[in-house]
Protein backbone atom coordinates (compact mmCIF):
# COMPACT_ATOMS: atom_id res chain seq x y z
CA UNK A 1 0.00 0.00 0.00
CA UNK A 2 1.15 3.50 -0.79
CA UNK A 3 2.48 5.29 2.26
CA UNK A 4 3.16 2.17 4.31
CA UNK A 5 6.90 2.49 3.91
CA UNK A 6 6.78 6.18 4.77
CA UNK A 7 5.03 5.47 8.06
CA UNK A 8 7.51 2.71 8.87
CA UNK A 9 10.40 5.03 8.13
CA UNK A 10 8.91 7.85 10.17
CA UNK A 11 8.48 5.47 13.12
CA UNK A 12 12.13 4.45 12.81
CA UNK A 13 13.41 8.02 12.80
CA UNK A 14 11.11 8.90 15.70
CA UNK A 15 12.60 5.97 17.63
CA UNK A 16 16.07 7.29 16.90
CA UNK A 17 15.10 10.81 17.91
CA UNK A 18 13.62 9.78 21.25
CA UNK A 19 16.24 7.10 21.82
CA UNK A 20 19.07 9.62 21.49
CA UNK A 21 17.70 11.40 24.55
CA UNK A 22 17.05 8.21 26.53
CA UNK A 23 19.96 5.87 25.82
CA UNK A 24 23.35 7.52 25.94
CA UNK A 25 24.96 4.61 24.07
CA UNK A 26 23.29 5.71 20.86
CA UNK A 27 25.31 8.89 20.71
CA UNK A 28 28.76 8.06 19.41
CA UNK A 29 29.94 11.67 19.40
CA UNK A 30 33.03 12.40 21.49
CA UNK A 31 32.99 16.07 22.40
CA UNK A 32 36.70 16.41 21.79
CA UNK A 33 38.31 19.13 23.88
CA UNK A 34 36.33 18.12 26.97
CA UNK A 35 36.04 14.39 26.33
CA UNK A 36 38.84 12.21 24.99
CA UNK A 37 38.99 8.60 24.01
CA UNK A 38 41.86 6.63 25.60
CA UNK A 39 44.75 6.33 23.18
CA UNK A 40 45.36 2.99 21.59
CA UNK A 41 48.64 1.33 22.60
CA UNK A 42 49.74 1.07 18.99
CA UNK A 43 49.14 4.76 18.38
CA UNK A 44 52.22 6.65 17.25
CA UNK A 45 52.80 10.20 16.27
CA UNK A 46 56.22 11.68 16.86
CA UNK A 47 59.46 10.34 18.35
CA UNK A 48 60.77 11.18 21.81
CA UNK A 49 63.92 10.28 23.76
CA UNK A 50 63.65 7.97 26.76
CA UNK A 51 65.61 8.63 29.94
CA UNK A 52 65.88 6.46 33.04
CA UNK A 53 65.59 7.79 36.54
CA UNK A 54 64.88 11.36 37.44
CA UNK A 55 67.43 13.46 35.59
CA UNK A 56 66.83 13.80 31.82
CA UNK A 57 70.48 14.75 31.25
CA UNK A 58 72.08 11.91 33.17
CA UNK A 59 69.58 9.18 32.41
CA UNK A 60 69.27 9.74 28.67
CA UNK A 61 69.70 6.39 26.92
CA UNK A 62 70.86 7.98 23.67
CA UNK A 63 74.57 7.47 23.00
CA UNK A 64 74.68 9.79 19.96
CA UNK A 65 75.55 6.94 17.58
CA UNK A 66 73.74 8.92 14.85
CA UNK A 67 72.19 5.85 13.19
CA UNK A 68 68.73 7.40 13.35
CA UNK A 69 70.06 10.64 11.88
CA UNK A 70 71.46 8.71 8.92
CA UNK A 71 68.41 6.50 8.46
CA UNK A 72 65.73 9.19 8.81
CA UNK A 73 64.09 9.40 5.35
CA UNK A 74 63.09 13.07 5.51
CA UNK A 75 66.32 13.99 7.38
CA UNK A 76 64.54 15.68 10.26
CA UNK A 77 67.01 14.63 13.00
CA UNK A 78 70.11 16.68 13.83
CA UNK A 79 72.65 15.34 16.35
CA UNK A 80 75.93 16.76 17.66
CA UNK A 81 78.06 14.21 19.53
CA UNK A 82 79.52 15.19 22.88
CA UNK A 83 83.27 15.47 23.45
CA UNK A 84 83.27 13.73 26.85
CA UNK A 85 81.60 10.52 28.00
CA UNK A 86 79.14 9.61 30.72
CA UNK A 87 78.23 6.16 32.08
CA UNK A 88 75.12 4.51 30.56
CA UNK A 89 72.67 2.25 32.39
CA UNK A 90 75.17 -0.57 32.74
CA UNK A 91 77.88 1.81 33.79
CA UNK A 92 79.82 1.72 30.55
CA UNK A 93 81.17 5.18 29.55
CA UNK A 94 79.38 6.38 26.40
CA UNK A 95 79.06 9.51 24.34
CA UNK A 96 75.85 11.48 24.70
CA UNK A 97 74.12 13.95 22.35
CA UNK A 98 75.16 17.52 23.01
CA UNK A 99 72.42 18.62 20.61
CA UNK A 100 69.43 16.51 19.56
CA UNK A 101 66.84 18.29 17.41
CA UNK A 102 63.83 16.91 15.55
CA UNK A 103 61.82 19.10 13.24
CA UNK A 104 58.12 18.33 13.75
CA UNK A 105 57.15 19.92 10.47
CA UNK A 106 59.45 17.56 8.57
CA UNK A 107 58.95 14.32 10.52
CA UNK A 108 56.64 11.88 8.76
CA UNK A 109 56.07 9.57 11.76
CA UNK A 110 57.52 6.56 9.94
CA UNK A 111 59.06 5.06 13.10
CA UNK A 112 62.26 4.07 11.22
CA UNK A 113 64.38 5.86 13.87
CA UNK A 114 62.79 3.61 16.47
CA UNK A 115 63.38 0.47 14.42
CA UNK A 116 67.08 1.16 13.90
CA UNK A 117 67.98 2.35 17.41
CA UNK A 118 70.13 -0.33 19.11
CA UNK A 119 69.86 1.34 22.53
CA UNK A 120 66.05 1.58 22.96
CA UNK A 121 66.65 5.29 23.29
CA UNK A 122 64.10 6.72 20.84
CA UNK A 123 60.43 5.74 20.91
CA UNK A 124 57.16 6.96 19.40
CA UNK A 125 54.98 9.33 21.36
CA UNK A 126 51.17 9.36 21.29
CA UNK A 127 50.88 13.08 21.87
CA UNK A 128 48.87 14.63 19.03
CA UNK A 129 48.19 18.20 20.08
CA UNK A 130 51.36 19.63 18.58
CA UNK A 131 50.05 22.82 17.07
CA UNK A 132 51.93 25.99 17.92
CA UNK A 133 51.68 29.66 17.09
CA UNK A 134 55.20 29.84 15.66
CA UNK A 135 56.21 27.65 12.78
CA UNK A 136 59.99 28.00 13.15
CA UNK A 137 61.12 27.88 16.73
CA UNK A 138 58.33 25.94 18.38
CA UNK A 139 58.07 23.29 15.69
CA UNK A 140 61.75 22.42 16.16
CA UNK A 141 61.87 20.14 19.21
CA UNK A 142 65.06 20.46 21.28
CA UNK A 143 66.65 17.79 23.45
CA UNK A 144 64.92 19.13 26.56
CA UNK A 145 61.49 18.94 24.82
CA UNK A 146 62.17 15.46 23.49
CA UNK A 147 63.42 13.84 26.71
CA UNK A 148 60.64 11.97 28.45
CA UNK A 149 60.89 9.55 31.35
CA UNK A 150 60.68 5.78 31.16
CA UNK A 151 57.57 5.97 33.39
CA UNK A 152 55.86 7.99 30.68
CA UNK A 153 56.87 5.37 28.12
CA UNK A 154 55.45 2.67 30.38
CA UNK A 155 52.24 4.64 30.56
CA UNK A 156 51.64 5.12 26.83
CA UNK A 157 52.92 1.78 25.48
CA UNK A 158 52.73 -0.62 28.48
CA UNK A 159 53.29 -3.89 26.60
CA UNK A 160 56.17 -2.67 24.49
CA UNK A 161 57.79 -0.81 27.38
CA UNK A 162 57.79 -3.80 29.71
CA UNK A 163 59.41 -5.93 27.01
CA UNK A 164 62.09 -3.27 26.58
CA UNK A 165 62.56 -2.98 30.32
CA UNK A 166 62.90 -6.75 30.71
CA UNK A 167 65.52 -6.83 27.97
CA UNK A 168 67.46 -3.93 29.45
CA UNK A 169 67.29 -5.41 32.94
CA UNK A 170 68.54 -8.73 31.61
CA UNK A 171 71.42 -6.92 29.89
CA UNK A 172 72.16 -5.05 33.07
CA UNK A 173 72.05 -8.23 35.15
CA UNK A 174 74.34 -9.94 32.66
CA UNK A 175 76.73 -7.01 32.74
CA UNK A 176 76.60 -6.96 36.51
CA UNK A 177 77.22 -10.69 36.65
CA UNK A 178 80.10 -10.26 34.25
CA UNK A 179 81.48 -7.38 36.27
CA UNK A 180 81.11 -9.43 39.40
CA UNK A 181 82.84 -12.39 37.80
CA UNK A 182 85.57 -10.09 36.58
CA UNK A 183 85.82 -8.53 39.98
CA UNK A 184 86.02 -11.97 41.54
CA UNK A 185 88.61 -13.02 39.00
CA UNK A 186 90.50 -9.84 39.76
CA UNK A 187 90.18 -10.45 43.45
CA UNK A 188 91.41 -13.98 42.96
CA UNK A 189 94.29 -12.72 40.89
CA UNK A 190 94.97 -10.14 43.55
CA UNK A 191 94.81 -12.83 46.20
CA UNK A 192 97.17 -14.94 44.17
CA UNK A 193 99.37 -11.96 43.76
CA UNK A 194 99.11 -11.31 47.46
CA UNK A 195 100.05 -14.90 48.14
CA UNK A 196 102.87 -14.80 45.64
CA UNK A 197 104.97 -11.95 47.11
CA UNK A 198 106.77 -14.30 49.46
CA UNK A 199 108.27 -16.03 46.51
CA UNK A 200 108.19 -13.12 44.17
CA UNK A 201 110.69 -10.80 45.81
CA UNK A 202 113.17 -13.46 45.48
CA UNK A 203 112.31 -14.04 41.97
CA UNK A 204 112.24 -10.27 41.47
CA UNK A 205 115.59 -9.83 42.82
CA UNK A 206 117.10 -12.61 40.91
CA UNK B 1 -8.73 39.34 30.87
CA UNK B 2 -8.21 36.60 28.34
CA UNK B 3 -9.73 38.81 25.69
CA UNK B 4 -7.31 41.62 26.53
CA UNK B 5 -4.37 39.21 26.28
CA UNK B 6 -5.72 37.89 23.01
CA UNK B 7 -5.97 41.36 21.51
CA UNK B 8 -2.86 42.83 23.16
CA UNK B 9 -0.95 43.32 19.90
CA UNK B 10 -3.97 44.84 18.15
CA UNK B 11 -4.62 47.33 20.95
CA UNK B 12 -0.91 48.14 21.15
CA UNK B 13 -0.84 48.94 17.46
CA UNK B 14 -3.94 51.13 17.76
CA UNK B 15 -2.40 52.95 20.71
CA UNK B 16 0.80 53.68 18.77
CA UNK B 17 -1.08 54.74 15.65
CA UNK B 18 -3.27 57.12 17.70
CA UNK B 19 -0.14 59.17 18.54
CA UNK B 20 0.25 60.24 14.92
CA UNK B 21 -1.77 62.86 13.00
CA UNK B 22 -4.72 61.45 11.07
CA UNK B 23 -3.11 61.84 7.67
CA UNK B 24 -0.15 59.65 8.76
CA UNK B 25 -2.11 56.94 10.49
CA UNK B 26 -2.60 54.70 7.47
CA UNK B 27 1.11 54.67 6.64
CA UNK B 28 2.22 54.16 10.25
CA UNK B 29 -0.23 51.30 10.73
CA UNK B 30 1.05 49.58 7.59
CA UNK B 31 4.69 50.09 8.60
CA UNK B 32 4.12 48.63 12.07
CA UNK B 33 2.42 45.58 10.60
CA UNK B 34 5.16 45.02 8.05
CA UNK B 35 7.91 45.46 10.64
CA UNK B 36 6.19 43.04 13.01
CA UNK B 37 5.73 40.37 10.33
CA UNK B 38 9.31 40.67 9.12
CA UNK B 39 10.73 40.60 12.65
CA UNK B 40 8.61 37.69 13.88
CA UNK B 41 9.03 35.46 10.86
CA UNK B 42 12.73 36.22 10.45
CA UNK B 43 13.14 35.30 14.12
CA UNK B 44 11.19 32.14 13.52
CA UNK B 45 13.51 31.41 10.59
CA UNK B 46 16.51 31.70 12.89
CA UNK B 47 14.85 29.41 15.42
CA UNK B 48 13.90 26.90 12.72
CA UNK B 49 17.44 26.61 11.38
CA UNK B 50 18.78 25.63 14.80
CA UNK B 51 15.81 23.35 15.56
CA UNK B 52 16.22 21.67 12.19
CA UNK B 53 19.92 21.05 12.69
CA UNK B 54 19.41 19.74 16.21
CA UNK B 55 16.42 17.63 15.21
CA UNK B 56 18.15 16.10 12.21
CA UNK B 57 21.15 15.43 14.43
CA UNK B 58 19.06 13.59 16.98
CA UNK B 59 17.34 11.59 14.24
CA UNK B 60 20.81 10.50 13.11
CA UNK B 61 21.94 9.90 16.71
CA UNK B 62 24.18 12.94 16.72
CA UNK B 63 24.18 15.87 19.11
CA UNK B 64 23.75 18.66 16.62
CA UNK B 65 25.27 22.13 17.08
CA UNK B 66 25.88 22.80 20.78
CA UNK B 67 28.92 25.07 20.88
CA UNK B 68 27.62 28.61 20.38
CA UNK B 69 25.73 29.88 23.39
CA UNK B 70 23.67 27.74 25.79
CA UNK B 71 22.69 24.50 24.01
CA UNK B 72 23.97 26.06 20.77
CA UNK B 73 21.01 28.44 20.64
CA UNK B 74 23.15 31.30 19.35
CA UNK B 75 24.21 29.27 16.32
CA UNK B 76 21.92 31.25 13.95
CA UNK B 77 23.70 34.45 15.03
CA UNK B 78 27.06 32.92 14.19
CA UNK B 79 25.69 31.66 10.87
CA UNK B 80 24.32 35.09 10.03
CA UNK B 81 27.62 36.79 10.87
CA UNK B 82 29.45 34.25 8.74
CA UNK B 83 27.12 34.82 5.81
CA UNK B 84 27.54 38.59 6.08
CA UNK B 85 31.32 38.54 6.26
CA UNK B 86 31.72 36.17 3.32
CA UNK B 87 32.88 37.46 -0.02
CA UNK B 88 30.07 38.07 -2.48
CA UNK B 89 31.21 36.52 -5.73
CA UNK B 90 29.43 37.17 -9.01
CA UNK B 91 30.64 35.08 -11.98
CA UNK B 92 32.18 37.17 -14.74
CA UNK B 93 29.86 35.75 -17.39
CA UNK B 94 26.76 36.16 -15.23
CA UNK B 95 23.98 38.59 -16.00
CA UNK B 96 24.77 40.92 -13.11
CA UNK B 97 21.44 42.67 -12.78
CA UNK B 98 19.32 39.52 -12.89
CA UNK B 99 21.80 37.72 -10.65
CA UNK B 100 21.43 40.52 -8.10
CA UNK B 101 17.64 40.68 -8.35
CA UNK B 102 16.91 36.95 -8.07
CA UNK B 103 17.19 36.61 -4.26
CA UNK B 104 15.11 39.75 -3.79
CA UNK B 105 12.50 38.39 -6.19
CA UNK B 106 12.25 35.37 -3.90
CA UNK B 107 12.15 37.10 -0.53
CA UNK B 108 9.67 39.87 -1.39
CA UNK B 109 6.83 37.64 -2.69
CA UNK B 110 7.06 35.15 0.19
CA UNK B 111 6.75 37.98 2.71
CA UNK B 112 3.86 39.37 0.66
CA UNK B 113 2.18 35.97 0.80
CA UNK B 114 2.36 36.08 4.61
CA UNK B 115 0.32 39.27 4.58
CA UNK B 116 -2.98 37.52 3.94
CA UNK B 117 -2.47 34.72 6.48
CA UNK B 118 -4.45 35.48 9.65
CA UNK B 119 -2.06 34.84 12.53
CA UNK B 120 -4.61 35.63 15.24
CA UNK B 121 -8.02 37.09 15.89
CA UNK B 122 -8.17 40.41 13.96
CA UNK B 123 -4.52 39.86 13.13
CA UNK B 124 -4.43 39.43 9.36
CA UNK B 125 -2.16 42.10 7.90
CA UNK B 126 -4.51 42.69 4.98
CA UNK B 127 -8.00 41.26 4.92
CA UNK B 128 -8.97 41.09 1.26
CA UNK B 129 -11.84 39.10 -0.20
CA UNK B 130 -9.65 37.30 -2.72
CA UNK B 131 -6.90 36.59 -0.16
CA UNK B 132 -6.39 33.01 -1.27
CA UNK B 133 -6.06 34.08 -4.88
CA UNK B 134 -3.54 36.73 -3.84
CA UNK B 135 -1.56 34.10 -1.93
CA UNK B 136 -1.29 31.74 -4.89
CA UNK B 137 -0.58 34.55 -7.34
CA UNK B 138 2.25 35.88 -5.20
CA UNK B 139 3.47 32.40 -4.36
CA UNK B 140 3.80 31.60 -8.06
CA UNK B 141 6.25 34.50 -8.39
CA UNK B 142 8.89 32.47 -6.57
CA UNK B 143 9.20 30.30 -9.68
CA UNK B 144 10.33 33.36 -11.58
CA UNK B 145 13.07 34.07 -9.05
CA UNK B 146 14.30 30.49 -9.20
CA UNK B 147 14.59 30.64 -12.94
CA UNK B 148 16.20 34.08 -12.78
CA UNK B 149 18.84 32.66 -10.44
CA UNK B 150 19.44 29.60 -12.60
CA UNK B 151 19.60 31.46 -15.89
CA UNK B 152 21.64 34.47 -14.83
CA UNK B 153 24.38 32.39 -13.18
CA UNK B 154 25.61 31.10 -16.56
CA UNK B 155 26.24 27.71 -15.08
CA UNK B 156 25.01 24.41 -16.47
CA UNK B 157 24.21 22.99 -13.08
CA UNK B 158 22.37 26.16 -12.11
CA UNK B 159 20.28 25.99 -15.24
CA UNK B 160 19.57 22.29 -14.77
CA UNK B 161 18.50 22.94 -11.18
CA UNK B 162 16.29 25.82 -12.23
CA UNK B 163 14.67 23.74 -14.96
CA UNK B 164 14.01 20.95 -12.51
CA UNK B 165 12.60 23.46 -10.07
CA UNK B 166 10.25 24.97 -12.65
CA UNK B 167 9.03 21.57 -13.79
CA UNK B 168 8.48 20.49 -10.22
CA UNK B 169 6.84 23.67 -8.97
CA UNK B 170 4.44 23.95 -11.89
CA UNK B 171 3.49 20.28 -11.59
CA UNK B 172 2.78 20.55 -7.89
CA UNK B 173 1.07 23.92 -8.11
CA UNK B 174 -1.93 22.15 -9.68
CA UNK B 175 -2.72 19.75 -6.79
CA UNK B 176 -1.81 22.49 -4.30
CA UNK B 177 -4.46 24.81 -5.65
CA UNK B 178 -6.99 22.07 -6.35
CA UNK B 179 -6.80 20.80 -2.78
CA UNK B 180 -7.25 24.37 -1.53
CA UNK B 181 -10.24 24.79 -3.83
CA UNK B 182 -12.18 22.15 -1.88
CA UNK B 183 -12.08 24.43 1.15
CA UNK B 184 -13.17 27.40 -0.96
CA UNK B 185 -16.09 25.32 -2.23
CA UNK B 186 -17.19 24.36 1.25
CA UNK B 187 -16.77 27.77 2.86
CA UNK B 188 -17.93 29.72 -0.16
CA UNK B 189 -15.29 32.39 0.22
CA UNK B 190 -11.76 33.13 -0.92
CA UNK B 191 -11.04 35.22 2.15
CA UNK B 192 -8.69 33.49 4.63
CA UNK B 193 -10.37 35.32 7.51
CA UNK B 194 -13.78 33.89 6.56
CA UNK B 195 -12.26 30.44 6.07
CA UNK B 196 -10.87 30.55 9.61
CA UNK B 197 -14.19 31.83 10.96
CA UNK B 198 -15.94 28.84 9.39
CA UNK B 199 -13.77 26.47 11.48
CA UNK B 200 -14.75 27.79 14.91
CA UNK B 201 -15.13 25.02 17.51
CA UNK B 202 -18.70 23.85 17.92
CA UNK B 203 -19.05 22.84 21.57
CA UNK B 204 -17.17 19.57 22.01
CA UNK B 205 -16.57 19.14 18.29
CA UNK B 206 -13.55 20.77 16.69
CA UNK B 207 -14.62 22.56 13.56
CA UNK B 208 -11.36 21.92 11.73
CA UNK B 209 -11.67 20.84 8.14
CA UNK B 210 -9.06 18.20 8.91
CA UNK B 211 -11.71 16.12 10.66
CA UNK B 212 -13.76 15.46 7.55
CA UNK B 213 -12.89 12.88 4.87
CA UNK B 214 -12.34 15.50 2.16
CA UNK B 215 -10.47 17.73 4.57
CA UNK B 216 -8.18 14.91 5.68
CA UNK B 217 -7.36 13.93 2.11
CA UNK B 218 -7.09 17.59 1.15
CA UNK B 219 -4.69 18.29 4.02
CA UNK B 220 -2.39 15.42 3.08
CA UNK B 221 -2.45 16.43 -0.58
CA UNK B 222 -1.85 20.06 0.33
CA UNK B 223 1.02 19.16 2.66
CA UNK B 224 2.68 16.95 0.03
CA UNK B 225 2.29 19.62 -2.63
CA UNK B 226 3.54 22.26 -0.18
CA UNK B 227 6.66 20.19 0.50
CA UNK B 228 7.32 20.02 -3.22
CA UNK B 229 6.47 23.68 -3.68
CA UNK B 230 8.98 24.80 -1.06
CA UNK B 231 11.68 22.47 -2.49
CA UNK B 232 12.07 20.53 0.71
CA UNK B 233 13.16 16.94 1.12
CA UNK B 234 12.06 14.48 -0.31
CA UNK B 235 11.28 16.82 -3.20
CA UNK B 236 14.58 18.74 -3.06
CA UNK B 237 15.69 17.75 -6.54
CA UNK B 238 16.37 21.33 -7.67
CA UNK B 239 19.23 21.52 -5.19
CA UNK B 240 20.21 17.85 -5.08
CA UNK B 241 23.79 18.05 -3.83
CA UNK B 242 24.76 14.64 -5.08
CA UNK B 243 23.54 15.25 -8.63
CA UNK B 244 23.76 18.94 -9.50
CA UNK B 245 25.82 20.30 -6.57
CA UNK B 246 23.37 22.91 -5.28
CA UNK B 247 21.18 23.65 -8.28
CA UNK B 248 20.37 27.30 -8.81
CA UNK B 249 22.22 28.21 -5.58
CA UNK B 250 25.66 27.34 -6.94
CA UNK B 251 26.85 30.78 -7.97
CA UNK B 252 25.47 32.48 -4.88
CA UNK B 253 27.61 33.15 -1.83
CA UNK B 254 27.52 35.28 1.27
CA UNK B 255 24.41 37.21 2.07
CA UNK B 256 22.67 36.52 -1.24
CA UNK B 257 22.78 32.85 -0.43
CA UNK B 258 21.47 33.62 3.05
CA UNK B 259 18.60 35.55 1.43
CA UNK B 260 17.74 32.53 -0.72
CA UNK B 261 17.80 30.38 2.35
CA UNK B 262 15.59 32.86 4.19
CA UNK B 263 13.18 33.03 1.26
CA UNK B 264 12.90 29.27 1.15
CA UNK B 265 12.06 29.03 4.84
CA UNK B 266 9.68 32.00 4.84
CA UNK B 267 7.95 30.34 1.89
CA UNK B 268 7.65 27.20 3.97
CA UNK B 269 6.14 29.20 6.84
CA UNK B 270 3.71 30.93 4.48
CA UNK B 271 2.51 27.69 2.94
CA UNK B 272 2.31 26.03 6.37
CA UNK B 273 0.34 29.04 7.60
CA UNK B 274 -2.03 28.59 4.72
CA UNK B 275 -2.38 24.88 5.50
CA UNK B 276 -3.26 25.85 9.07
CA UNK B 277 -5.75 28.43 7.80
CA UNK B 278 -7.38 26.03 5.38
CA UNK B 279 -7.44 22.77 7.28
CA UNK B 280 -6.25 23.12 10.88
CA UNK B 281 -8.70 25.76 12.03
CA UNK B 282 -6.38 28.75 11.73
CA UNK B 283 -5.99 30.49 15.07
CA UNK B 284 -8.97 28.64 16.56
CA UNK B 285 -8.54 26.30 19.47
CA UNK B 286 -9.65 22.71 18.82
CA UNK B 287 -12.24 22.87 21.62
CA UNK B 288 -14.33 25.75 22.91
CA UNK B 289 -13.05 25.40 26.50
CA UNK B 290 -9.49 26.03 25.28
CA UNK B 291 -10.36 29.39 23.77
CA UNK B 292 -8.77 31.23 26.71
CA UNK B 293 -5.35 30.54 25.20
CA UNK B 294 -4.51 33.54 22.97
CA UNK B 295 -5.28 32.99 19.31
CA UNK B 296 -1.75 33.80 18.10
CA UNK B 297 -0.38 31.19 20.49
CA UNK B 298 -2.56 28.59 18.78
CA UNK B 299 -1.42 29.73 15.36
CA UNK B 300 2.27 29.66 16.19
CA UNK B 301 1.91 26.40 18.10
CA UNK B 302 0.38 24.79 15.05
CA UNK B 303 3.05 26.37 12.84
CA UNK B 304 5.85 24.97 15.01
CA UNK B 305 4.11 21.59 14.90
CA UNK B 306 4.03 21.64 11.12
CA UNK B 307 7.66 22.75 11.00
CA UNK B 308 8.57 19.82 13.25
CA UNK B 309 6.69 17.54 10.87
CA UNK B 310 8.62 18.94 7.90
CA UNK B 311 11.92 18.42 9.75
CA UNK B 312 10.88 14.89 10.64
CA UNK B 313 10.02 14.14 7.02
CA UNK B 314 13.35 15.60 5.91
CA UNK B 315 15.17 13.37 8.35
CA UNK B 316 13.35 10.29 7.10
CA UNK B 317 12.77 10.23 3.36
CA UNK B 318 15.42 9.95 0.65
CA UNK B 319 15.27 12.20 -2.40
CA UNK B 320 12.98 11.11 -5.24
CA UNK B 321 14.11 10.58 -8.79
CA UNK B 322 12.86 13.02 -11.44
CA UNK B 323 10.55 10.51 -13.16
CA UNK B 324 9.17 9.33 -9.81
CA UNK B 325 8.47 12.95 -8.91
CA UNK B 326 6.58 13.60 -12.13
CA UNK B 327 4.71 10.29 -12.01
CA UNK B 328 3.62 11.05 -8.49
CA UNK B 329 2.43 14.53 -9.40
CA UNK B 330 0.46 13.67 -12.51
CA UNK B 331 -0.61 10.07 -11.89
CA UNK B 332 -1.46 10.30 -8.21
CA UNK B 333 -1.71 13.84 -6.86
CA UNK B 334 -3.74 15.32 -9.70
CA UNK B 335 -6.41 12.58 -9.99
CA UNK B 336 -6.59 12.33 -6.22
CA UNK B 337 -7.24 16.05 -5.82
CA UNK B 338 -9.84 15.97 -8.61
CA UNK B 339 -11.63 13.09 -6.89
CA UNK B 340 -11.38 15.07 -3.66
CA UNK B 341 -13.27 17.94 -5.29
CA UNK B 342 -16.12 15.52 -6.07
CA UNK B 343 -15.95 14.17 -2.50
CA UNK B 344 -16.31 17.68 -1.11
CA UNK B 345 -19.35 18.24 -3.34
CA UNK B 346 -20.94 14.95 -2.23
CA UNK B 347 -20.26 15.85 1.41
CA UNK B 348 -21.94 19.22 0.91
CA UNK B 349 -25.10 17.91 -0.74
CA UNK B 350 -25.69 14.74 1.31
CA UNK B 351 -26.56 16.55 4.51
CA UNK B 352 -25.46 15.58 8.01
CA UNK B 353 -25.54 11.94 9.02
CA UNK B 354 -23.57 8.71 9.15
CA UNK B 355 -24.28 7.97 5.47
CA UNK B 356 -22.15 10.82 4.15
CA UNK B 357 -19.23 9.77 6.33
CA UNK B 358 -19.40 6.29 4.82
CA UNK B 359 -19.81 7.48 1.23
CA UNK B 360 -17.13 10.14 1.47
CA UNK B 361 -14.80 7.76 3.33
CA UNK B 362 -15.10 5.29 0.46
CA UNK B 363 -14.67 8.10 -2.05
CA UNK B 364 -11.37 9.03 -0.41
CA UNK B 365 -10.01 5.58 0.45
CA UNK B 366 -11.02 3.83 -2.80
CA UNK B 367 -9.12 6.09 -5.21
CA UNK B 368 -6.21 6.15 -2.76
CA UNK B 369 -5.78 2.38 -2.97
CA UNK B 370 -6.42 2.20 -6.71
CA UNK B 371 -4.14 5.08 -7.62
CA UNK B 372 -1.52 4.01 -5.11
CA UNK B 373 -1.46 0.54 -6.62
CA UNK B 374 -1.25 1.92 -10.14
CA UNK B 375 1.91 3.82 -9.15
CA UNK B 376 3.67 0.53 -8.49
CA UNK B 377 2.35 -1.12 -11.66
CA UNK B 378 4.97 -2.36 -14.03
CA UNK B 379 7.58 -2.06 -11.33
CA UNK B 380 9.41 -5.24 -10.64
CA UNK B 381 10.90 -4.95 -7.20
CA UNK B 382 13.23 -7.83 -6.59
CA UNK B 383 16.51 -8.47 -4.94
CA UNK B 384 19.34 -7.21 -7.06
CA UNK B 385 21.77 -9.91 -8.13
CA UNK B 386 25.38 -9.15 -8.81
CA UNK B 387 27.26 -11.07 -11.41
CA UNK B 388 30.78 -10.65 -10.07
CA UNK B 389 30.51 -9.24 -6.60
CA UNK B 390 28.79 -12.22 -4.96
Amino acid sequence: MLGEGIIKGMAETARNFVGSYVTKDRLTTVQYPEERLPQHQAARNFPFLVFDGKDPELGLRCVACQICEKECPPQCIYIVKSKDKKPDHIGKPQFYPAVFDIDTSVCMSCQICVEVCPFEAIKMDTEYELSTTDRFDQLLMRKADLAKSNEYYQQIHPTEASEVDARLNAEKAKAEAKAKAEAEAKAKAAALKAAAPQAAPLAGKT
Amino acid sequence: MSNALDQIFVTLKHAIVAWFPASWQGLVSALITVAAIIAVFAGLFALTTILERKGLGRIQNRLGPNRVGPFGLLQPVADGLKAMTKEDIVPRAADHIVHFLAPLALVVPVFLALAVVPIGRNMAAIDIDAGLLFFFAVGAATELSVFMAGWSSRNKYSLLGAMRAIAQMISYEVPLILSAVTVVMMVGSLSPVKIVAAQAPDGWMPGWHLFTPWGFAGFLLFLTAATAESNRSPFDLPEGESEIIAGYYIEYSGFKFALFFLGEYIGLFAVSGLAITLFLGGWHAPFAFLEWVPSYAWFFGKLLGLIALFIWIRGTLPRLRMDQLMNFAWKFMLPMSLVNLVTAGVWHFMGAGVARWLVCGVLVAGPYFVLGRSLFEGQKLSKRTYRYAD
